[in-house]
This record gives structure tokens, sequence and C-alpha cells, in this order.
């Protein structure tokens, strides 16, 4: 598609001013959209820019068959968020179809024919919204065009109803199922022909259903595997059942670049029902997706293969594994701490930060530590290999196929062609299955069984032992006050290891993906800023989890930004929005953000109104500034990320032995236009909860290198008793803006806003996660 | 030989005696409902009833799975199951679903046996089953809608 002189103008004077000015004119947005959407191969930004790009073929997503029945191909990880849900509320909504005769199918790993299915970075539905509709308003021009043909009347003639077309001049109609033989015989139209229904005639998309703050609404569209969860028939992982499966598990190192020195495996084979052991060759340092190696026991069952691993006698040569051998996250906390004390590399500067410091009336200092931790989604990591003639045909819960088919054919040294990736439900993702290391091991280890499928299963204990963890963080923070309190100078030192260390030498520093993800986003108007990131070695294999950098950004800044307040004494709404300054747009590069989320920074920039307006939508919904007892007291943190805005205030309660009873939770959040709000909402519930855990629960520390917690009874996350006991999500109603994130910008902000609340409510100052016992009265 | 009595049907099963309940049923005959999370009855995903006890099946060897085995299976055919699974529709409950099996399991369980269970009770009988998506909120919620309908009659 080419771009035309009027686009580029246009584009140059705003495209968001220019978005904003059509909203509500849906065939006008969706020119618009279209020339500023640009072709894959001209795309900076957004979809275009994704590997694989957008796809919008009405013949790849949307299949009719002749009763009527409509299918719709999702092609994104499904992995809690509901987005098989949501993708076909899109293409349904804008078909037309009866939500009942409407089913969602998988589809297999294929970037070339479904676009780009890497889901992370929360962004299927920002970037599948517009070419859903685009395919689900080719589909619908088709069928009217399959009708006018059979009645011989122009197509203006005709109209699509409910799962059907009609012909109102002469009263005829047919359903969609007796015209989707022809119609699918019929070219795909081309994008300039699609009108996209107005807003008005929409009966799903942005419709508010479910449970609402307490209150049910109605559960119409209810969600395509709903009925299959509940009555244990949704297939994950490893529920996948293949004639003749053998059952695999793997004794891996336990410090990360250990290797197998030697394996005396005779009582394994001992064990009834083991069939085999199989040496897993492991990666040099930096392992990339690569297995970390080990001793794979091969077995007629799980149980079968798991009483084999425990006979195994294996001895770890440790040389591989360097420095990582040594590692002890507590030794290294406070090598951070040390390091936090020195200037590291300038990533942002504005005025002169030491002067203003040494002039300041008053000054502000803490460091704040956030520890790894691991994703441990409730569906361990699992995966059925089969290689057969050349070929691998994997059934695994990934949520990147394209790695996945990728990391196992250049493992095995097959071409990518011959390897075929079936999508399952994922049982949670939270990162962590973005990494197909353990699709590669069942590769691996069905490479010796040929033709036979290969079930190779991950423990608990693997899961947390062999995660690819969340960094370990020092920030360190100083500001300056002047005799009003006002902030005069900030200073913020991160320290932590790099995600880039999983597949290139340790750079030692964060990269601009993760700098750009709430360190040098920071949107406080302060007259004098500096930021640093001295460096930071990682040791262990360091991986995305849920919200990523955010995490300890969010969790340090909006901490600090509670003790400047609490410095100045002033309340601390009133003093971060006095922070955050007027409402005004932030190009993010003018803040050194190159990357902005792959995201257009015309369309998304980072907005100071938007933030405003979800503080002062959750401390009034809150009732932020009320009177409270002695032992209870209200947080507030906010933050922005994944291009959405997310605030939340916490009511805590903390008893005289130092229990914490978590009241009540408000959370508003603005991603612009919501396309399934009940969804919003669950994922806005689901953060806080993970968040609280964040703040209290969860932590791997490491003593020579290896995961000191192995299972839920050590590596703690939250249980009932410890949701709030209310949780109120506020959602924003803003059509006009570009669509952000939902999956993970809740989260950020939890963690920082309950220790503010405990901070309310007992005057204990909490730097270093997670709270743990520092409640408790000794 | 062991003998078992799943969701109404007798079984005759070749396996070890010591080989936990849930890789019985999920591996070898092939019911893929009852969920492994932790294997240390942490977590809950494998919740069976046993002669109506909501029981962890990955620490129960089969052996001692003597009684009535009842798993998710079998909840839509049982009264108070269904309208659990009703009211955890209705709610919008599972996001990534894994765990819900066992906390529906575990929810049918507590009603049968407490038809009007007040919130603590609800939050001390669903204290050991975990969610890592975070649905607790509108699990509580589901189980206090079911128990409104009557789950128990």
């Amino acid at each position: 598609m080419s771009r035309s002189d009027d686009t580029l103008l246009l584009a140059n004077v705003s495209r968001r001013g220019l978005l904003k000015g059509l909203a509500g004119g849906s065939a006008l947005l969706l020119a618009a959209r279209w020339d500023l959407g640009l072709a894959n191969e001209q795309a900076q930004f957004g979809a275009g820019a994704m590997p694989g790009g957008w796809v919008d073929n009405p013949n790849v997503f949307i299949h009719i068959d002749s009763g009527g029945m409509v299918t719709i191909v999702n092609n994104r990880a499904e992995m809690g968020q509901g987005i098989r849900t949501s993708l076909a509320m899109v293409a349904a909504d804008e078909l037309g179809a009866n939500w009942e005769q409407v089913q969602a199918k998988q589809a297999d790993g294929d970037q070339e024919k479904f676009g780009n299915q890497n889901t992370d970075g929360s962004r299927s539905m920002r970037h599948w919204y517009d070419p859903m509709r685009r395919a689900a308003a080719a589909a619908r021009l088709m069928l009217e065009q399959a009708a006018a043909n059979q009645w011989k009347v122009p197509v203006h003639e005709v109209r699509t109803g409910i799962h059907k077309v009609t012909h109102p001049a002469s009263g005829r109609e047919l359903g969609f199922g007796d015209l989707a033989d022809a119609a699918r015989e019929l070219e795909v139209p081309g994008r300039d022909a699609l009108v996209l229904k107005a807003d008005s005639e929409l009966r799903f998309i942005g419709k508010e259903s479910g449970l609402i703050n307490g209150e049910l609404k109605s559960a119409y569209p209810k969600a395509i595997d709903g009925e299959d969860i509940v009555t244990g028939k949704a297939i994950f992982g490893a529920d996948v059942d293949l004639e003749g499966t053998l059952y695999a598990v793997v004794a891996r190192p336990p410090v990360y670049g250990a290797k197998v020195k030697s394996v005396d495996d005779s009582d394994a084979l001992k064990v009834p029902g083991v069939r085999k052991t199989v040496r897993i060759e492991g990666a040099d340092q930096p392992a990339a997706f690569n297995p970390l190696g080990g001793v794979a026991v091969v077995a007629t069952n799980t149980w079968a293969a798991m009483e084999g691993r425990r006979a195994l006698k294996i001895e770890w040569d440790m040389a591989p594994a360097g420095g990582n051998a040594d590692y002890n996250s507590d030794t290294y906390r406070k090598s951070l701490e040390k390091a936090a004390q020195s200037p590291g590399k300038v990533i942002r500067q504005s005025g002169d930060v030491e002067t203003a410091l040494k002039n300041a009336d008053k000054r502000v200092s803490a460091t704040y530590y956030m520890p790894h931790m691991a994703q441990a989604p409730m569906e361990p990591p699992v995966a059925v290999v089969r290689i057969k003639d050349g070929k691998a045909e994997a059934w695994a819960p990934v949520q990147n196929p394209r790695a996945t088919r990728e990391g196992i054919a250049g493992f095995l040294e097959m071409d990518m062609e011959n390897v075929t990736l079936h999508q399952t439900l994922l049982g949670g993702g939270f990162g962590r299955k973005s990494k197909p290391d353990f699709v590669i091991e069942a590769a691996r280890v069905a490479k010796e069984f040929e033709g036979q499928p290969i079930k190779l299963q991950w423990s608990r204990e693997d899961d947390i032992q062999h995660a690819y963890f969340h960094t370990v963080s020092v920030d360190h923070l100083e500001a300056g006050l002047d005799a009003e309190g006002k902030a005069t100078s900030w200073r913020h030192r991160t320290l932590s290891p790099s995600i880039a260390s999983l597949f290139a030498p340790d750079p030692k520093h964060k990269g601009e993906f993760e700098l750009g993800m709430g360190f040098n986003t920071m949107p406080f108007s302060i007259p004098a800023i500096r930021l640093e990131n001295p460096p930071a070695p990682a040791h262990v294999r360091i991986g995305w989890f849920r919200s990523v950098y955010n995490l300890p950004h969010a969790w340090a800044i909006q901490s600090f930004a509670h003790e400047m307040a609490v410095a100045a004494g002033k309340d601390h709404r009133d003093y971060v929005l006095d922070l955050l300054g007027p409402g005004r747009e932030v190009d993010n590069l003018t803040v050194g953000d190159g990357w902005n989320y792959g995201e257009d920074p015309d369309l998304h920039p980072i907005d100071v109104a938007r933030m405003r307006r979800v503080i002062e939508r959750a401390t009034e919904e809150a009732g932020w500034g009320r009177e409270t007892k002695k032992g209870r007291g209200m947080g507030l943190a906010f933050h922005h990320s994944f291009v959405s805005y997310t605030a939340v205030v916490f009511d805590v309660e903390v008893d005289d032995d130092g229990k914490l009873i978590v009241h009540r939770a408000d959370i508003a959040f603005d991603c612009g236009p919501q396309v399934n709000p009940e969804r919003i909402r669950a994922q806005m519930e689901g953060s806080c909860v993970m968040g609280i855990g964040i703040a209290l629960q969860s932590e791997v520390s490491f003593e020579d290198g290896v995961a000191q917690q192995d299972n839920f009874d050590r590596y703690l996350i939250p249980r009932m008793p410890d949701a709030p006991k209310v949780v109120r999500v506020h959602l924003i109603d803003n059509p006009d803006d570009a669509m952000g994130g939902v999956g993970e910008p809740g989260l950020p902000p939890v963690a920082p806003a309950l220790c503010n609340a405990i901070y309310a409510a007992t005057g204990k100052r909490i730097r270093r996660l997670p709270v743990g016992d520092q409640l408790q009265v000794s | 030989m062991i003998s078992l009595n799943i969701n109404g049907q007798q079984h005759e099963l070749d396996v070890p005696d010591s080989m936990p309940l849930l890789w019985v049923l999920r591996d070898v005959v092939g019911m893929k409902g009852t969920k492994f999370g932790c294997g240390i009855a942490q977590c809950g995903a494998c919740t069976v009833h046993l002669d109506g006890v909501a029981t962890r099946s990955c620490v129960t060897p089969v052996v001692a799975a003597k009684g009535e085995i009842t798993t998710i299976e079998a909840m839509a055919d049982d009264a108070v199951g269904q309208k659990v699974q009703q009211a955890w529709l209705d709610l919008g409950v599972a996001q990534c679903g894994y765990c819900q099996g066992g906390q529906i399991m575990n929810a049918t369980a507590l009603l049968k046996k407490t038809p009007e269970p007040d919130t603590q009770e609800i939050v001390d009988a669903m204290a050991g089953n975990l969610c890592r998506c975070g649905t607790y909120n509108r699990i509580l919620a589901a189980i206090e809608l079911a128990a409104d309908k009557g789950a128990s009659s």
C-alpha cells in the first residue's frame, strides 16, 4: 500500500489531533486509521512494525460453514487475559454474528499466514483490533455481495442483520450459512471499499457486562472457553493426549551454566515404567531460549519419570557456571546498594542536580530493593513433541509460537518449515511461557523416540528453581526540597541486571526497552533531574515477568514520591499532582525514550493529563483524606506503562500484632478505548492480587547460585485470605485516545500503593521487598 | 491390580500402590480435568472428592483412594456442582482457568457440607487453593451466589 503525500502532510500536522477530530464517525475513522496504519513494510510503530506485522484477510480469520457456524481464528496466546473471547467479540460484532453461533479456533504458529503472534507487551488488542474489524467488515461485504448476486440486486440495496443478510425492498433474507459457500468464492474487497459499523450499531464492543464492582449486570456475551474450563474439558498443554505418548522429566543443573560431568542411571532404569534416560546438552551462556541441559528420564507415565529422576546419581561440573556458582543474593543486594552510592551511566539530565541538592532546604534520600521472583504460572511448563521423518510437531502452551519453532529448529538443526506448532491454552503465562526452552527440551528428547510423542512435564520445583527470573534491583533516590517543600531536584540511580544478558554477553546496563519502562519516562516536572544507571551483572537467567522493569521503577519512584510528600508535610495526592504539573503531553524522545513500547509517540505521548485523571478518580472513589482510626491508613501510587495509565489506592489496617488487613483497593485505569470492559476489570483485579504478593510475599533468593525456594510452601504467592476484602475498578471513559495495553499496566503501582498505605497506617516505611515479617511486633 | 470407583465407574488398574491418584487419573485413566500444580498439596489444582471430602490427589497414593472418587468431569451431573459451575460462568470467574477445576471441586465440597457459609468460612475453606491470575474476589462472590441460589437444595 502506498502512502500518499496528503497522508504525510496530515501526519506531520498531528495524527493524534486528526484521530481525535474524527472520533465518532466510524467510516472516516477507518479511513484515517487506514492511511495512518501503514502497510507492514512501511510501519515504524505499532502492529505493522512487529515481525510478521498484521494481517486482515477475512479468509484467514473468519470461516462460516453452511450451517451458519462462524469460526473466528485466534492468532494470539490465550493465557487468561480473555483474548479468544475479546477478539471474537470484535469480529462477531463487525460481522453481525449471533454470539451463540460463534466459536474460536486457535491458530497454529505461522507468522507468514497469521501475522505477529508473540503474545507479550500487552499488545494483543491494541494491535489486532483494527485488523480484526477490517477482516470482519470485509467478510460482511462478501456476504452482502453473495446475497446481492443471488437476488440480482445492487449490493447497496442489501443490509446485514443479525446473522443474516436482508433486502428490505423485497423483504427477502438469507442466513449467513446460506450465503457462506458463495461468499467464500468472491474476491476479497479492497480496504477502501470497507465501511465499519457506527458505534451505535455495536452490540459487544465496549459494552459493559459481567460483574461490575460487586453487581452482576449480564453474563453476555459469555466467555468462549468458560464452559470448557468449569467442566474440566479445556485443553492446556499437559492435556494433549496422543496415542503412544511417553512421559519425560529432566534433572537440570542446580546452577545456571553448570553441566553434567557424569551420570549413573542404573537405579533410575530399575524404576518400573522407566524406559530410557537421555542426556541433554546444555547451551553455553548466554543460554537464550536453549535448554539448560541435564538428564531426561523417559517413562510410561509422569510419576514413573519423576521416581526415575529421584534415583539418578548425577555429578555436576560447576566450572562452566563460572561466577554464577558463587551467587548469593543477599551479598549481591549489598553490593548493589554500595554501587548505588557512586554515579553511573547518565541516562537523562536536565538542570544541575548536584548544585540543587547542595542548596536544598531539605534533602530526602532512600534506597529500595525488589528481589528476584518466579512467574510461577499455575500450569508449570509442559510440552508434547513428536518427531517423525525429519519433521517435528509440537503441542505447547507458549506465548511466542515463532520463537518456539525457531528454537526447536535451531537446537535440532532442522529447517523451521519442518517444525509445526499447535498452540494450546496456557494455564497462565506472565512472561514465563515467552521462553520456549521447555518445548525445545521435549523436542530434544523426542528425537530419541522416532514417531513417538513425548510429553515433557516440569514439576513446580523445576519451575521455581529454573525460572527466567524477574531481575533483582536496587534503586537509590535523592531529592532536594525548598523551604515550602517543593521539589527542586531529583536524582535516581537504578541498578539491576538486564534481560539482554540472556541473549548476548552481559551488557551490565539496562537496555532502552528496560529504561523506557518507567525510568526515563518518569513524568514529574522538577527543575533539575539526573537519571543514572550504574552497572549490575547477571548471575541467573533473567527474563520477562509481567510488567517487567516497570515493577522496580514504579516501586521505587512511587514510594519515594510519598517519602518526599511526608518530608514536605504535604498531603500525598496534592503533592504528586504538584510534582506532575499541569496536564500536558510529553514527547518520549525528549526524555530519552526512543522505544515507547513500540508505539508512535505522536499517538501515544506521555500524557500527564491522563495521569492526573486516574489519580483524581482513584482517590475520589476511595474517599481519600477522610479521618481514619489508629492503625488504619490509605496509600496511593500510579504509573504509566504499556501506553496505559493506572492509579491504585489501598485502605489497610495493621493490628497491634502487626497483622495486615487489606480492606479495600480502588483502581482507576485508562487504556483509551475499551473493547471488553468486563475483561479489563478482571485484569485489574488479578493484577491487584498479584501485586499484593509482590509487596508482601514473593522472593526467590540464591545461595551458591542455587535458588533457595522450590515450591509454594516457601515461594509464597497470594491466597484468598491475602486478597483485599473489596476491589473496585474504575474505568476511565476515554474513547478518543489511542488504545493502550491492559494485561500488564495494572501491576506496577500495586506494591508501592500498598507499602505507602502501610506507612500511613503505622509510620513504618518499607524499602525492601517483600514485606514478609517486617510488620511483626518483636 | 487396584480397583477404583471414579465417577460411578469401576476401573481395574495395574499401577503401583504408591502412585499418586493424580497421575493415575491423568496418565493411566486419561481424565485430564484434574490438574497438576505443585505435587505437595500446596495449591489445590488437583482437588477431587473422595467420599465427598475434598482431597488433594497429588499426595493421595492410589492405594489409599478407597471409596467413591469424584472428579471435575462429573460436576455437571451433580446438583450442587452444577450451581457452582453456573455461578462461575455468571460472574466470569476464570482467567486462564487452569486452577478453576480444583477451585470448583473445593467450593462444591464446602457447600455440600456448609450450605450457607459466611464469608470467613469461605475464605478459610478456600485458602488452600491457589490462583495465580488472582481471581479470589470473584471466586468468593461466586460461592456466595451459588449458596444464595440454594446450592444445597
